[in-house]
């Protein structure tokens, strides 16, 4: 795999190789945490962050790891940088932290976080590593938060509850649209409706643009 | 010069998705009649109102996926999903919980994934399981029957059209008004409140089998899916494996403790039994192909339904019973595949 420039790492991470839409990884918590916009982003924020500091480790330590044993050192990084996130969630984001849940810790387990590792960051240089890390990491968020939009839309009727996790003060309900909504999508069928969707819609598009360039 | 080769059978009877769907929409007219009387009119408007959004998005669908719409709706299928999710919904149901049903059922359900023939669930069924979950308050609204001896309280056709556009009562009469619990609610949750079997049958909306009204309504089906049997567009297996699956351990766990279970006849005569056996469990492109095959595909619907209501956290469990098992079905029809012509072993084995 060529390392290339930096806004191709981006573009591989947000559309042609999203973990979500086309590599389907991670889906633990983009099923369950996806109730809400503010849900998604906040999940996406961390693992974001998590999957850029740790492409930046395993990459920087590619030469002294060993291959017997590289998947329990992966996890070491990734679970140490996951514990250091879930403290400052702790710390800063409480009512977050309360919201998302076991979610926040189960980020280890993340199979996107190890395919990196493992794919990308062990084979190529701490830049391109971070490039793609941010790329994939951005890619996860955006549709993290795509899903939680729709879902909070079709299922509340509302967007941007629980605003205030993200910046204190007032329990805010976000702005609403109807009384209720279509209560399935906020259900778990919900969330397998949306990413289906999200998967349909992607696969359409590029098949609509593959068909122009001809 | 064309030469025509003839090959047996040589008297082909003329079987077509279009005849086939328009006999099932026949054997179902007996009950929409008993529905109705029973439960007011409100079935017929269900009907309209899913028939319109069921042919609506069948013909959309098609548009998009580039057919001619002409070929899916002379074939009536969209119709008969129409019609089976509208003897799901309770009588009186606000017309947009119904179009999302409908919309669900024929969009997502049958041409998301293909179209009629490729539909690995019950479009239908699916449909109903979408809205139950969604709107779960409004799908419990059940009337009581019509009988003459139970404070039979229902809407006049007018109430029925402003609660079916409007989702909202006449101002004199309540949701409490109107509204009873079905009699496998009853039992449910009679039977988990520490009552027995007996006990709940004193109540005076059990009838001789299931509720008073409500068990009258599964001989009507029953009407209806005889016809279908003799007219060989429904095969026997399904519908004898419906039964057996559901009654046989229901038989035994009666027998076992007549206090704490119901009786087979109660879970005969109550739900949508007897409509799953004859009409939702026997749709040809959702259920096991094969002889074998279908007789096991319906004792698994029917062992699930009784689980359900047994356990289960809903009243009844016919539509979930059905999706669960079309999901086995790939797996019902791989095993039971029939032997190959001239080998004695079974097809897989060679």
């Amino acid at each position: 795999m060529t390392s290339g420039g930096f806004f191709e790492r981006l573009q591989m991470g947000l559309w042609e190789d999203n973990p979500g839409l086309v590599q389907l990884l991670g889906l633990c918590p983009l099923l369950a945490v996806t109730t809400t916009l503010v849900n998604g982003l906040g999940l996406g924020v961390a693992t974001l962050v998590v999957l850029a500091c740790s492409n930046a480790l395993v990459s920087a330590t590619r030469r002294w790891i060993r291959q017997e044993i590289r998947i329990p050192i992966y996890v070491l990084i990734i679970a140490s940088l996951v514990t250091c996130i879930e403290l400052i969630f702790k710390a800063w984001f409480p009512a977050l932290d309360r919201s998302l849940g076991i979610f926040i810790p189960l980020i280890v387990t993340n199979c996107a976080i190890v395919a990196r590792a493992e794919i990308f960051a062990s084979r190529n240089p701490v830049g391109a590593s971070i490039a793609d890390g941010i790329g994939m990491g951005l890619g996860f968020a955006l549709l993290l938060m795509a899903i939680g939009a729709f879902r909070e839309l079709v299922g509340q009727a509302s967007i941007l509850s629980g605003f205030d996790m993200l910046i204190g003060g007032e329990p805010f309900a976000g702005f609403s649209f109807a009384d209720s909504g279509l209560l399935l999508a906020i259900l778990p069928p919900g969330a397998f409706f949306a990413l289906a969707l999200a998967v349909a819609l992607k696969n359409s598009l590029d098949h609509r643009r593959r068909r122009e360039r001809r | 010069m064309e030469f025509i080769r003839r090959e047996a059978p040589y008297l082909a009877p003329k079987v077509d998705v279009a005849s086939m769907m328009l006999q099932v929409l026949v054997a179902l007219i007996p009950a929409a009649l008993a529905h109705v009387w029973y439960f007011g009119p409100g079935f017929l408007f269900n009907l309209i109102i899913a028939s319109i959004f069921c042919v609506g998005s069948e013909a959309l669908m098609m548009r998009a996926r580039g057919r001619d719409p002409r070929v899916a709706l002379a074939d009536y299928s969209a119709l008969v999903t129409a019609a089976l999710l509208a003897f799901a919904l309770p009588s009186l149901t606000p017309w947009w919980i119904t179009a999302t049903g409908a919309l669900f059922a024929v969009i997502v359900a049958k041409h998301l994934y293909g179209g009629i023939g490729f539909n690995i669930f019950n479009p239908a069924m699916a449909g109903y399981v979408v809205i139950l979950v969604a709107f779960p308050m409004e799908m419990n609204l059940w009337v009581a029957p019509r009988m003459g001896d139970i404070d039979y309280v229902n809407l006049t056709v007018l109430q029925t059209i402003v609660y079916t556009l409007s989702g909202s009562l006449p101002d004199t009469l309540g949701f409490d008004a109107i509204s009873r619990a079905t009699p496998l609610d009853a039992m449910q949750s009679g039977l988990r409140t520490m009552r027995t079997y007996a006990e709940i049958r004193t109540n005076p909306m059990m009838g001789d089998f299931g509720g008073r009204g409500w068990e009258w309504l599964g001989n009507f089906f029953a009407i209806g899916g005889s016809w279908l049997l003799v007219k060989k567009i429904i095969r026997w297996q399904i519908p004898a494996g419906v039964f057996a699956g559901l009654l046989v351990p229901a038989g035994l766990m009666f027998i076992f403790d007549p206090s704490t279970n119901a009786s087979p006849g109660f879970h005969l005569f109550s739900g949508a039994t007897i409509l799953c056996a004859f009409f939702i469990a026997t749709d040809p492109v959702s259920a096991a192909t094969s002889p074998k095959g279908r007789f096991i595909y319906g004792v698994g619907i029917g062992f699930l339904i009784y689980a359900i209501r047994k356990w289960g956290s809903f009243a009844d469990g016919v539509a979930f019973a059905v999706l669960i098992m079309n999901m086995a079905t790939p797996a019902i029809d791989y095993i039971t595949r029939p032997p190959i012509v001239g080998h004695k072993s079974e097809g897989r084995e060679r």
